[in-house]
């Protein structure tokens, strides 16, 4: 007994080692930019990280999740831009044809200028986080590593710890961004498993409005993980919505975090989409910290296989009036897995609060299964706040009725596990990526799709 | 068109039916009365092919094909239509596209051309006026929120759409005012041909002032125990079901 937890010890402080290396690697090659502030950002990520080494099943937040797969490859971090041959046509698959709007290409988390296409702005920024760290230090230095500090977890320190490039996106007061800004996160490559850690700043000024997508792809043959990981500061009274579509293939691992940081009156919509991946973890985290504010939290999981999707959320409510409401759903087959763990907070002085949130899973599959967790902690006394889980097959009932009238039966399926996932689309407010995501949707559910005539 | 032989169903292990014998040809109306618990909507049930109704014996036979041998959607594709007594909701699906995918998968399985959009809506806009619906419900999610007459009204009108050889009405006239019976009634009367069959199955002889029967059926405790023309529902409106049982049990 004793001496295999010795041997386990020591693999998985093998795995912190390689990480370790790695960061002196990648410091050596920084060239002087170990003076600047961001730096010792990077430090405190890596030493952070050393000491929490990858959380275990036996900790609370991973009880369901068990990570070990990942934790036994040495990925290789990404520290230098390289596209590989990728080009505009090799990508294009991945831009939500029709849609007008900023696109940022990141191959492996760094950004590539040749496959972007930034039509000039005056009223905003938008760059590479590399960038930036030349041209806008002050504002980085004033907002980045500000809420994800690297101390949540050993992923967002191991992020914090490589913080190197990303998006950054800068809006000021007033200003209103028309077209949607796509940061495009592909990830690519044939010989060593690799480790891609873009991390994202997003900065929406008073009463500004901005749409921000993000979306995760891969084209890689090879075994990789994405760690991203984006701070939303969201200004008073400002509108954002964030798309988020993860369709990276089977071999990818993927744990994002995104951080809302939302001042009065400002409103958030976020959807989280996971469709890829064979590991997936996501922390969807919003800081109600002022008056007045709504959160709106959406999350639509699709796995089959062996496929594992865990969303995390948590809503803070740390003042009064405010608003949230989730609505988080998953439809599993095979044997795959889905975890469900929702926090909401209710400050002592966040009287008034008006919280809903809503987990269902549909189960298509006797093997899939489904780890639902609400976690409701309030303080204040005077707030309305509900919750509910259910887990359940397709209605044997409507099953029959579809049958009945001519639909068959796997084409009925179909059609109603389209139907179930169908309202958590229509909260996407951006045309094309919406209809992208209906389109993949009944491409995997094929038979329905062929009665009805969708193109 | 229809020959029921000797049909033995139950239920959990409880025997339901215990021997119908019923032949319906092309062009006929038949009405299937009886108390509650006597087994009607267990027989539309397993005609429609519900899985929960295990056929123990006997034979039902269907334009020349063993019907119990067919899956519910081959049934359908092969002509034969149940009006639900509780129609399903269904969520997240619009009335119009439930009816497509009907449509187009019952023309599929016949080897017909798919439907385009254009000729699709000319087809439901034509039946809506036939069952009075309004045009807004083609974008309403399945029965979702309707009411219990706008229900039935929504079954009449894919019956309506769907055009089945032999319709089978379960109950449809059970919580519908006068008005919307009339409709529902008028609907289906304007869909009756000489090449077409429907089973009206009902508890009261209301229904039947507006859709007239060829033939009657009065069913108790799984038997047909009296069968008539259309004067047979007159006489059960008066008499009730009470004399039929008796008599029943004393030729059994």
């Amino acid at each position: 007994m004793h001496r295999i937890a010795e041997i386990m010890t020591r693999v998985v402080d093998k795995n912190i080692e390689w990480y370790l290396s790695s960061f002196k690697d990648f410091e050596r090659g920084l060239n002087g930019e170990s003076r600047q502030p961001i730096h010792r950002l990077r430090r405190s990520g890596i030493e952070r990280f050393a000491e929490l080494g990858f959380p275990t099943n036996k900790h609370e937040e991973w009880r369901f999740t068990n990570i070990a797969p990942l934790t036994k490859i040495q990925f290789k971090p990404v520290t230098r831009p390289y596209a590989g041959n990728l080009t505009a046509s090799s990508i294009e698959q991945f831009t939500f044809g029709g849609l007008n709007c900023h696109t940022l290409v990141f191959v492996n988390g760094h950004f590539i200028w040749d496959l972007s296409s930034i039509s000039a702005p005056n009223n905003f920024k938008v760059n590479s986080l590399a960038s930036a760290m030349r041209t806008d230090g002050d504002l980085l230095n004033e907002h980045l590593g500000k809420f994800i500090k690297g101390d949540e977890n050993a992923f967002t320190a191991l992020n914090t710890g490589f913080l190197q490039d990303g998006a950054f996106v800068y809006v000021p007061d007033g200003s209103v961004v028309e077209e949607p800004i796509h940061l495009l996160f592909v990830s690519t490559g044939d010989d060593i498993s690799f480790l891609s850690m873009p991390r994202n700043l997003i900065v929406a000024g008073r009463n500004s409005r901005v749409s921000i997508i993000e979306s995760y792809v891969s084209l890689a043959s090879v075994p990789y993980l994405t760690n991203t990981a984006t701070e939303m500061v969201v200004g008073e009274g400002a509108v954002i919505e964030h798309d988020k579509f993860q369709d990276e293939n089977l071999n990818a691992f993927h744990i994002g975090t995104t951080h809302f940081q939302q001042a009065a009156r400002s409103k958030v919509v976020s959807n989280s989409i996971a469709l890829g991946g064979s590991i997936v973890r996501n922390n969807v985290t919003a800081v109600l910290a002022a008056e007045g504010i709504e959160c709106t939290l959406n999350g639509l999981s699709l796995a089959t296989g062996q496929q594992l999707i865990d969303n995390h959320t948590a809503i803070d409510h740390a003042s009064a009036n405010c608003l949230s409401h989730e609505l988080y759903k998953s439809i599993l087959d095979g044997k795959s897995r889905g975890v469900f763990n929702g926090k909401i907070f209710v400050r002592k002085d966040a009287q008034k609060t008006d919280a809903k949130q809503t987990n269902k899973t549909l189960l298509l599959s006797d093997e899939a299964t489904m780890d639902t967790k609400p976690q409701l902690e309030i303080f204040a006394d005077d707030v309305k706040c509900t919750h509910g889980a259910t887990v359940g097959q397709l209605d044997e009932e409507q099953v029959f009725y579809l049958r009945s009238r001519g639909v068959m039966l796997d084409a009925a399926r179909d059609i109603l596990t389209y139907a179930f996932a169908s309202d958590v689309v229509h909260r996407i407010h951006i045309e094309p990526l919406r209809e992208q995501l209906d389109g993949i949707l009944h491409n995997r559910l094929r038979k329905g799709r062929e009665l009805v005539g969708v193109e | 068109m229809l020959e029921v032989k000797n049909l033995h169903a139950s239920v959990k292990g409880n025997e339901i039916l215990r021997g119908i014998d019923l032949k319906v040809k092309a062009g006929e109306v038949h009405a299937i009365m009886g108390p509650n618990g006597s087994g009607k909507s267990t027989l539309a049930q397993v005609l429609a092919g519900r899985e929960a109704y295990e056929v123990t014996d006997g034979e039902v036979h269907y334009e020349g094909k063993n019907l119990l041998d067919l899956a519910p959607e081959e049934r359908a594709c092969e002509g034969v239509f149940l009006a639900f007594q509780y129609p399903v909701e269904i969520p997240g699906v619009t009335n119009n596209y439930f009816l497509k995918a009907a449509l187009n998968s019952i023309r599929k399985y016949r080897g017909q051309e798919q439907l385009d959009a254009m000729e699709f809506l000319k087809l439901v806009k034509e039946k809506l006026n036939v069952i009075e619906l309004d045009q807004s419900l083609l974008n309403r999610p399945v029965n979702e929120g309707f009411s219990g007459g706008e229900k039935k009204r929504n079954e009449i009108f894919q019956m309506a759409v769907i055009e089945p050889k032999l319709a089978i009405l379960d109950e449809t006239d059970s919580g519908l005012d006068i008005d919307a019976l009339r409709i529902v009634a008028d609907g289906v009367n304007k869909l009756r041909s000489k090449d077409n069959a429907t089973i009206v199955v009902t508890h009261y002889q209301r229904l039947l002032n507006y859709i007239v029967p060829d033939f009657v059926h009065v069913l108790v405790d799984g038997r047909i125990v009296k069968s008539g023309g259309k004067e047979l529902a007159l006489v059960l409106e008066e008499k009730g079901y009470d004399w039929l049982r008796e008599e029943a049990e004393v030729n059994a």
